[in-house]
This record gives C-alpha cells, structure tokens and sequence, in this order.
C-alpha cells in the first residue's frame, strides 16, 4: 500500500560517501576490488605461482606483515603465512588465544600495538563482523580481511573463482562481465551465517554467474534473495543440482547457530551431497567446499574424496592468492600508485 | 525577589492558543503577566529587573525531553546530572526526564531524591522516572506512592522491557492507582538475542544478527491488550521511543479505542534508517535501532498525523572508548539533547512544512502533558518561568566537540541545523545564553 508519505518525503542529507577503504592496499570486501584490480590479482597469483621460489623471495624482503587472529583457522592462516613468506616477509602471529587480547586489551590498542612494532600489513580473522573497516580506522594500514564474524571472507571468493576459472575458463586471460555467462554455482547449506557464502555473492553475479542459493529458512532467509542482483533462491537441492556447472557445499557452523535448534537427521536427507545425487543430477559439475569439512554431514566421504572435487584445489589456490593480495597490500602507495 | 523580563519577542505557546509579539514578566519562578510589546502593567517600579531583548527573535515554552539518560548515579564518566542538564540548557530545554538505568538503578526513594538534590547542579529541572521493577528485572513491582512522593514522574524498565504479562499487568494497574505513567522500552528480548541493528537485507549484508520489527510491535499489542483490560482502572500506557510502522498503528488504533496510550519518537528515528550504519559505524548504533526507510516514512507519517504525543531524544551518552569497538560490542545509544530542536525546525518545519506551533508543541506543551507535568509547557500566566528563545531563521553547524554533554556520540556530527537558541529561561534564571 503506498503511503502518503511518499508524498512528503524528507530531505535528510545523502549518506556521506564512505571512507572506507582508507588504505587502497586494503581488501576488506570482494566489492572493494575493481574489476581491474580483479584481474591484477588473478594474473598476479598466477605469475607469482610460476617464479621461481628464491627470486620471488626477494620481491619483498624483510616487509612485516602481522597476522591478527581472534578464531581458529587452519587454511587461511597457513596459507596467508607461506603466502607472505614466499614474498620473502617476516610474518608474526598474533592470536586472541596466547596474547594480551585475552587480558582485555581492545581491537584498536592490539592493532596500534601491531603498527607500532612496524607491522607495515595486518591480516585479520575476527569473530565480530566489520572488524576489519575498524581496524583499518585506527591503524590507516592495509588490512586483508581474513573473514569476519558471518560477513565476508574476501581472499576466498577470490581462490573460488581461480578454481572455478581453471575448469569452466581454462587459459582464460582476463575475466570481465560476461566471463561466466550461463554458469550456474549453487552454494548450498548455512548461507545465514557463511562469510564465504556473502563474498561469493557479491562476486560472482559481477562476472555473469547465476548464484542459486539453497538451505533451509532457518539458514537461508528468503531475504537473501534481494540483497545482491544475479542472486536467486532454490530451496529445493535436487533441483539446485540439476541446474549447476559449479555445486559449493557449505559447512554448519555450529559455533554460529546461537540457540537455533537444527535437525540434522533431516537437513542429511534433504541437504547432503551424496554420491548418488551427484551422478545423477550434476555428473559434470566440479564440487567445491571451503573447508572445514565434515565428512558425513554435509557432503559424503566419497564425494569429498571423489572425481568431481576440487577442495584441495581451492586450498592450493589460497596461497597463490593470497601472495598477490599480500603483494598488492605493500606495493600499494596511499595514493593508489602501484609501487 | 528576581524579576525578569522578556521583551519584542514574538511569543509561540501552542498550549495557550498564542501565536503573537508580547513581553513576558516573570517573578521568581512564575510567569506573572503576558502583554503587547511595551503594555508591561507590573513592571512599574519593580527594581533590579533583568531584561532580555528577543527582538526577531521567537520565544516558546521550555522544552521538555521526556527521555534521557543522564547516567547517575554511578556513571559519571559518560554524563553527570550537570553536564547532561547543560547540554539540555543549550538545546533550549528547561526540563529532562531521567531514566533509571544508573548504578544502582533507581527503584527507591532516596536515589530519586538524590537525582533532585541541589548538589548535583542540574542548570535545569530534572524529573526522574522510577523503575518499575527492582533492579529493573521485571520481576518484583517497586513501592509507586514512595517513588512519587519522591518526585518520581512515571515508572518505567527503560534499557529493557517489562516482558512477563503479569508483571506488566500489575504494574499497569499498581502505577494507575497512584496517578503514575508506565513507559514501556518495547522489546520482546526473546528475539534479539545477539542482535545489533534492525532486521532485514541490510543486516544480512552486514553479516549482522537483526532485531526484528515484531520484537517491538509484539511488546505494544500485548500492552495494549493489557491496557484494554484495564480500561476502567484508567491505566496509562506510555511508548518509548517508538521506531515501527506496526507499533505505531497499533497506537493508531488503541487511541481510536478511546485507551490511555501515548508514544513518543526520537529525532533519528524519523531522520535516519539502517542503511545508514553503512561500514559500522558505531555512531548509528542504538535500541531500538534504524529501521527501514518504510518504518521512518512511518515515523513522519504519524508525526504529521498528530498520532505521536512527543519528540523525545533518548539522549545516552558514552564515552569515546566505548563506542571505539566493534560494532557488535559497542553499547546502544547517542546523544540527542543539543540536536533536536535544530532538526525538528529543519526537517519537520522547513522541509515538510510542519507549522512551527505544532513542531513546539512536540517538544513542550504535549510532552507536558503526557507526563503530567503542572504548570510545564506554556508560558500562560502562572506557570513556571519556563522559556526558549531562539533565532528561527539561524542556519549553524552542529559541532559534537564543543558539545555541553561529556559525549561526544552523535551521527549528527557536522550536519545544518535550522534554528539557534539564544536564550533558555529555566525558573527564572538564564540557564543558557549564546549571542549571535
């Protein structure tokens, strides 16, 4: 019903243009990235991947970067870690677990900390969403969001879509607009509070991917349909299946569910990825997860360990990924220049 | 005996019907005669007279917030009764109602006396609203008699609601029998575990737990249920800081239904929605949060409409280091008391054309009442020598840091305000002055 209100609108002033990021070497979201600056990341990752070991540990010598990580991690860390060193960095590990965050010290006094011993990068893991864009704030670094709270995870959309090239565009030079026109990536299971669910649904549609969105609506709010375009909703697996070139599989992130009670009895017989549904409804689709996996839940062991899955791909991919969003956070002048 | 005069101003008391230049005499606390500019009758003789020149300039009732948090006791670090009154001074207030929320909350007589005493150096009158419950915990109904004989003006769990219905009810009923409001933070806690700002796309781009629109409107049915039930024991129901279009038409039709029940909203709610808290921002962070942009339409609607009894700010100051976090760790609220005059006159009255007699009333005459305040609200002759005077055509830059509050978290930082005040009179004496 339209109101009268339309009628009288009010003229508050417009949202003032944010100013995030502050450091253009940051990558807090997927959306920060041009897609310029897109396709200097993915043809970075590549080029870095084929040097040669001892010359690429002599394109940033001796650079600080610190790895600030509030949850656990075992991919993104490693890989951000043998990232930064294959650059030749010296990285340190901050972690909430074994540092004075556990004597209450705040994200903004940890982060001048950091800055102060000549941390020249931070990577931060963070628990509570939009950590990054206030550490960022404080500290005026370049900070590489390594996945905050239910919000995004920026580097693994970035190493999904170096997965997702390699298959479905191999040799590909540059990706634009229409690059994956007519792919369809179903990303399937707790999207509600997935980071890695929100920074592929940001990118991908800008490429020309289809994403199909598939839960239940205690982890899929029918609201997650119209937040991006190029997003749209299948609750029903089969279906979403039978649709996809790419199938990503998704973890239940017990930690996250806050009192939200699931049956998971039910959610195997309608969500999980067997053998059987594989075959018979997405033979040619590669299956991607980014980890952890549990064996059983979400996905079968056969189909974790089978043909069609790329995971280890992807885990591979984080490191070439992350040497060029490292690489691009300190070769990156305040100004925007490329050093 | 101090006398004081207001002359060539031009007088704007919705309450009285009056809309017109006049001189204003004011013995001690009292308006004692209201006359054409220059036809003083009591004025003669009358020694050691201050007198102010409103020349241009528009003088009303005091204004009246009847929402903030002024954070004593045991707070001070974030506002004391004196700085919170001075930032109240300046935004052409002459009177605040205090919320209970301190440390230790106020469920007694003696706090609420404490709140009142002298030595806290409130620059204008402070009210303060009682809990209802103990400790606020929705559990166990306070002595009301004691808590208004000690200047308590309504009760009220404010910070959180009073969630079970046979507490609410008596409490309903309890305050009614002793002539006390029961305002009502309307929350329905059980849905906003975790969550940080308003429910919907923008939460979920955030990656930000949402509290649902129901969490409020669910609370106000309910109570206007309970009200309903109650009618002939003449409960009255206030709404805090109303922010939903399903909470306000449950208002809607509760007054059609003749019910005592009255709401008031805050200027951000009518002004901002949550896509304002943008990259986190912890300055657009407060309960109950920015709605949609449809629940703000919602919010001028009801405004125009007449529906809303009140503007109030819930002011709730914090200090820099507690907002300084991430946002979902950083405490609700913001400062309200030196920014809603300018943004009422410049959005209610410039820019939707609201009568400025009307967008007065909001801030004095009806809040009075709401409350019910005596001798508040109006400039008639015989009450208390309660005023503002401010420059309506003033165009000035609300600047947080050179704020009267001990806080400095507004989103308002920065933005035009219409309207500046240049004097506020409260009981007679010159609480604030800034000259143009």
């Amino acid at each position: 019903m339209p109101t009268s209100a339309a009628r009288r609108t009010l003229h508050a002033p417009e949202l003032p243009p944010s100013p995030f990021p502050y450091h253009p070497g940051s990558l807090l979201s997927i959306n920060d990235l041009s897609l310029d600056a897109l396709n200097h990341v993915l043809r970075r990752a590549t080029e870095l991947t084929n040097e040669d070991p001892l010359a690429r540990a002599r394109i940033l010598p001796k650079r600080r970067v610190a790895l600030l990580f509030y949850e656990s991690s075992t991919r993104t860390r490693t890989s951000f870690e043998l990232a930064a060193k294959a650059l030749g960095c010296d990285t340190t590990l901050v972690s909430n677990l074994s540092s004075s965050i556990e004597k209450g010290e705040s994200l903004k006094d940890t982060g001048l900390t950091i800055r102060a011993l000549g941390a020249e990068a931070i990577i931060l893991r963070h628990n509570a969403s939009g950590a990054p864009w206030w550490l960022e704030a404080c500290t005026h670094l370049p900070v590489l969001n390594a996945g905050d709270g239910m919000h995004e995870h920026p580097t693994q959309g970035l190493l999904d879509l170096r997965t997702i090239l390699a298959h479905l565009r191999p040799g590909i030079a540059e990706v634009g607009p229409d690059t994956l026109a007519g792919v369809t990536v179903s990303i399937t299971g707790d999207i509600l509070h997935s980071r890695v669910a929100r920074s592929n649904m940001l990118l991908l549609p800008r490429l020309g991917a289809r994403v199909l969105l598939c839960g239940p609506k205690e982890l899929l709010p029918d609201l997650a349909a119209n937040v991006v375009p190029g997003v749209a909703i299948e609750r029903n697996f089969e279906s979403a299946l039978k649709q996809s070139q790419v199938v990503m599989m998704l973890r239940i992130q017990a930690e996250r569910l806050a009192g939200l009670q699931l049956d998971l009895e039910q959610y195997k017989a309608a969500y999980q990825l067997t053998g059987d549904r594989l075959r018979t409804l997405a033979p040619q689709a590669i299956v991607m997860h980014p980890g952890p996996i549990i064996r059983g839940l979400e996905l079968t062991a056969g189909v974790a360990d089978g043909p069609q899955s790329k995971i280890l791909e992807q885990v591979a991919n984080g490191v070439a990924i992350r040497m060029a969003v490292v690489e691009r956070a300190l070769t990156t002048s305040r100004t925007g220049d490329r050093a | 005996m101090s006398t004081l005069v207001i002359r060539n101003g031009h007088l704007i008391d919705p309450g009285a019907g009056v809309d017109a230049p006049k001189d204003i005499l004011c013995k001690d606390n009292r308006v004692v005669e209201i006359a054409a500019p220059g036809k003083l009758k009591q004025l003669n003789g009358a020694t050691d007279v201050q007198s102010i020149d409103a020349a241009g300039l528009i003088v009303a009732p005091g204004l009246i917030d009847i929402h903030v948090h002024l954070r004593e006791p045991g707070q001070g670090y974030k506002e004391t009764i004196a700085t919170g009154t001075a930032a109240a001074a300046a935004g052409g207030f002459t009177a605040v109602a205090a919320m209970p929320n301190t440390t230790p909350v106020n469920d007694t007589a003696d706090i609420t006396r404490w709140m009142q005493s002298p030595e806290r150096g409130a620059q204008v009158r402070v009210f303060p609203i009682a809990a209802a419950t103990r400790g606020s915990k929705g559990e166990t109904i306070n002595d009301f008699a004691a808590l208004k004989a000690a200047g308590a003006v309504a009760v009220t769990d404010d910070g959180h609601p009073i969630l079970k219905d046979s507490i609410m009810r008596e409490t309903l009923a309890a305050a009614a029998r002793v002539g006390l409001s029961v305002i009502q933070h309307a929350e329905d806690t059980r849905l906003t575990q975790g969550a940080s700002m308003n429910a919907g796309p923008v939460a979920f781009k955030l990656g930000l737990r949402g509290m649902p629109v129901e969490a409020e409107s669910g609370i106000v049915e309910r109570d206007i249920r309970l009200v309903t039930e109650l009618r002939d024991a003449r409960a009255h129901l206030h709404v805090a800081h109303t922010s939903t279009a399903a909470a306000i038409a449950a208002v809607r039709q509760a007054r059609r239904n003749g019910l005592r029940v009255t709401c008031e909203v805050a200027p951000h709610h009518f002004l901002l929605t949550d896509e304002h808290v943008g990259c986190y921002n912890t300055h657009y962070k407060m309960n109950p949060p920015l709605r949609s942009a449809a629940d703000r339409d919602a919010m001028i609607e009801a405004i125009l409409d007449g529906v809303v009894d009140a503007i109030a700010t819930d002011h709730a100051p914090h200090a820099a280091h507690e907002k300084e976090v991430e946002f979902e760790r950083a405490p609700n609220g913001i400062t309200g008391l030196e920014t809603a005059l300018g943004l009422c006159l410049r959005y209610l009255h410039g820019d939707l054309k609201m009568p400025l007699g009307r967008v007065l009333s909001l801030l004095s005459a009806q809040p009075a009442a709401v409350l019910g305040l005596k001798g508040r609200g109006s400039l008639a002759v015989g009450s208390c020598a309660d005023a503002v005077i401010f420059d309506p055509k003033a165009e000035w830059t609300y600047r947080a840091a050179e704020g009267k509050s001990k806080s400095k978290n507004t989103p308002f930082d920065g933005w035009t305000m219409q309207g500046k005040v240049r004097w506020t009179v409260a009981e007679g004496r010159v609480a604030y002055t800034s000259l143009a």
